[in-house]
């Protein structure tokens, strides 16, 4: 099987490989996205609970850190690049959101003119009484 | 210590499945009887049990499907014969029994015949047709077979030990609940469906990462013959929505298990989110299925035409919309729960929309036959077939995608023949004519011809003479799943389609005798040259049967219909060049892990059903531990020698150099 992952099939690599850089490097990159995500999560869990900062931006705080949380993962973790030799996991990546938007997205579109017109029978027993 | 089984889940009341179930387990002992007495039992473990070639996985995974085939299809007849006769009367088979049937034949047809006959078939010809040695991750693959394995062996189960679902086959709630059914016949449905939906995924990612990262060299995207882009399209509909599946049936199974409420009624639970949920995978799925058939009609039609393959740029197109469009129109299934006008609209124009990248395939198919050469051998007679029945099913596909139709043909039979139309019609004729398309190329013989002409057109004149009938029952207002009825005016619809059904079972004999006869015959139907249509893609540039690596070299691609070229560039120039340098070649080492890993899964789903909480435990350490054992493996390749490749190498092309210099005469 070695023989066949010589072929270069194109310029894209598998996912999670990188080719150039030393294993020491490799670790680097690890070590720096689990700081980076260990210090987003703290971060995460002392906004909620704190009173520094004004309370009604606490929400939005949260899901701009969650946002960054899922930057940290996909550069570091996923090794989502803008690389040439990246086309592929970028692909993945666009086809995987793209089906998460339709279904959840959909979903959620659907489900609500479900409810508005043929609502579930506890809540039809709550509008009645 | 058994949790719920006991004798009672036996069911001595029944002859029928009784009976079944027995001579069943008689051929079975008395197969393992013979294979043991032979002393094939190391053949078969050392060569297919514990085997990651590709190409026996896929064999395997054929032989699998076929066997369900039998099963389904006896279903089938049981169903037709008793709508035929219960006509005012019980017919012969008691309501719970019937709706075992009806779920039962749903079930095995979908997920264990036509996804392990299309899955087969891409293992078995993908890494073939990209020029590489194998797939991706070949112990993988192995276990994803045997996990689907596992699944159909727990529905086969179902039959004499405990009940099947009576819930029809996607087992929609409430009456999938644990208050509508107690039993384990659902359990049986869930737990064998989330254990070989993890085979599928697995097979998914496999194919997926083959084609994206196996090819050969100078083997472009855009140079890729159509079965690998439609294997692609296929496989990451399967990556995508085979989790949607899986969830949802976890929390079904929650619900039934640990008193979750996600589709009861009662507590907040929400059944219309259950129709929502299934049919999110349960759409796309009926394109994992049709999109392989397409690539091998592709591949049938080109070949059989002399041509390259008409507008190959929009057939890749086509088939790339398809995949991303079946994603977005899984409403239709359920345009009657009441969403409203805008949602039904939305998704009605959305269906019909998908209706065009179809039929720009079928106008390609057709332009490919224009002016070809065309031989009407097996294969491409169930292509033609094809297409004159895939349009009768698309066709009513688009009238069903009209919301106000959807109302008044609903549950209707008329429904029952339209996905009947384009299953079998699209599926199974792709099936089969990928089946005796590539069987030389597995087999190293050829199919018998007049046999295999014999079963298509059987099954061709049985399948108008079953299920049109049903559209017609359908427009007299005919539900579907009746176990009797009281409409005169349906009867006479009803014993014409058990009519066909005889046709349709004197197809399947048909190719049952195919296969008797050409086995029988096959040294006179031997492929001594790799090549017994003049194919034009890569699988036809090695030997019949492929040697284990498939090619000594990796194949020079230059362009499309790759294998076609070198046949054109080899008739050109002399076929006196000189030996080429053969090199070792490392395969990866056979391993038992696929097998072992279904054993013990085997034994959890089994135990899941029945409660038996210890040996779930059991099951669950046995299989993880098969896993941790594998990853700590040692020896994962052996090295085939020079010597042994050249050895292998020159029969082939000895072979073919004799094909070649003979066409050129001519």
């Amino acid at each position: 099987m070695s023989d066949q992952t010589h072929i270069p099939a194109g310029h894209d690599l598998a996912p999670g490989e990188e080719e150039q850089h030393s294993v020491g490097e490799r670790i680097l990159g690890y070590v720096v996205g689990l700081v980076l995500a260990l210090l987003l999560t703290a971060t995460s869990f002392f906004i909620a609970g704190t009173d520094l900062v004004w309370q009604p931006s606490i929400p939005v705080a949260l899901i701009v850190l969650a946002i960054a949380q899922m930057g940290v993962h996909l550069v570091f973790f996923l090794h989502i690049t803008t690389g040439p030799d990246n086309t592929n996991n970028v692909l993945a990546l666009a086809f995987g959101l793209l089906v998460v938007f339709l279904v959840v997205g959909g979903t959620v579109w659907i489900m609500s003119h479900l409810n508005g017109n043929m609502p579930p029978m506890d809540q039809i027993m709550r509008m009645r009484t | 210590m058994l949790g719920k089984l006991d004798w009672s889940a036996i069911p001595f009341d029944q002859p029928i499945p009784l009976v079944a179930g027995a001579v069943v387990l008689v051929a079975i002992l008395a197969v393992l009887i013979w294979v043991v007495v032979k002393g094939h039992l190391p053949y078969l473990w050392h060569e297919w049990i514990t085997s990651v070639d590709h190409k026996r996985i896929g064999v395997m995974y054929i032989l699998l499907a076929s066997v369900m085939l039998l099963r389904g299809g006896s279903d089938a007849i049981m169903m037709r014969i008793q709508q035929a006769v219960a006509f005012q009367s019980q017919g012969y088979l008691p309501p719970e029994h019937y709706n075992q049937i009806f779920s039962a034949h749903g079930t095995i047809m979908i997920f264990f015949v036509a996804m392990p006959f299309v899955i087969g078939l891409m293992n078995l010809v993908v890494p073939l047709q990209l020029g590489v040695r194998d797939v991706a991750f070949p112990t993988l693959n192995s276990v994803g077979f045997w996990l689907t394995a596992t699944g159909a062996l727990l529905v086969n189960i179902s039959l004499v030990v405990g009940e099947f679902a009576r819930t029809g086959w996607l087992a929609f709630p409430p009456l999938s609940g644990l208050s509508y059914s107690p039993g384990v016949g659902v359990d049986y449905y869930a737990w064998s469906l989330q254990i070989s939906g993890v085979g599928t995924l697995v097979a998914g990612i496999n194919l997926v990462t083959t084609v994206l990262k196996l090819r050969t060299r100078g083997m472009n995207y855009l140079r890729m013959p159509m079965f690998c882009w439609t294997t692609l399209a296929s496989n990451l509909l399967i990556v995508a929505a085979f989790p949607i599946l899986t969830a949802t049936l976890a929390m079904l199974l929650l619900d039934r298990y640990l008193g979750f409420h996600f589709f009861t009624n009662e507590a907040g639970g929400n059944v219309m989110m259950f129709m929502n949920l299934i049919w999110a995978w349960g759409h796309p799925e009926v394109y994992i299925l049709v999109l392989p058939a397409f690539g091998i009609f592709s591949e049938v039609v080109s070949t059989f035409s002399g041509k390259a393959l008409f507008g190959y740029r929009s057939m890749v197109l086509a088939t790339m919309a398809i995949c991303v469009i079946s994603f977005m129109v899984w409403l239709h299934h359920f345009f009657t729960m009441g969403a409203g006008p805008d949602v039904n609209a939305i998704f009605g124009i959305a269906s019909m929309i998908i209706a065009i990248p179809t039929g720009v395939k079928i106008y390609n198919w057709l332009f490919t036959m224009y002016g070809g050469r065309i031989r009407f051998a097996t294969p491409m007679l169930w292509s033609v077939g094809f297409m004159v029945t895939f349009i009768i099913g698309g066709l009513t596909g688009v009238l069903v995608a009209v919301p106000p139709a959807d109302f008044m043909l609903h549950n209707s039979m008329f429904l029952v023949a339209h996905f009947h139309n384009v299953i079998i019609g699209g599926v199974l004729f792709g099936a089969f004519a990928g089946f005796e398309y590539w069987f030389p190329k597995a087999f190293g013989f050829r199919l018998d011809e007049r046999w295999g002409k014999a079963a298509f057109w059987f099954t061709f004149t049985g399948f108008y003479v079953t299920f049109m009938p049903l559209y017609i029952a359908g427009m007299l207002g005919m539900t579907r799943r009746l176990q009797h009825y009281d409409v005169a005016a349906w009867r006479p619809w009803m014993i014409v389609a058990a009519v066909g059904m005889a046709v349709l079972t004197i197809g399947v004999i048909c190719q049952i005798m195919q296969l008797v006869v050409s086995i029988r015959n096959r040294e006179a139907l031997r492929d001594r040259t790799g090549d017994p249509w003049d194919g034009r893609s890569l699988e036809w540039a090695t030997s019949s049967p492929p040697p284990v690596f498939n090619f000594a070299f990796h194949p020079d691609v230059r362009g499309e219909d790759a294998y076609w070229d070198m046949k054109i560039h080899a008739r050109q120039q002399s076929f006196e060049h000189e030996e080429p340098e053969y090199r070792d070649i490392e395969m990866p080492r056979n391993s038992p892990t696929g097998f072992v890993c279904a054993f013990f899964a085997s034994i959890m789903g089994f135990a899941l059903i029945w409660h038996i909480w210890w040996m779930v435990i059991v099951g669950g350490i046995g299989a993880f531990a098969t896993f941790v054992v594998f990853a700590w493996r040692d020896h994962d390749e052996y090295v085939i020698p020079a010597d042994e490749v050249a050895r292998i190498d020159r029969v082939n092309l000895e072979e073919r150099r004799s094909l070649v210099s003979m066409a050129g005469a001519v």
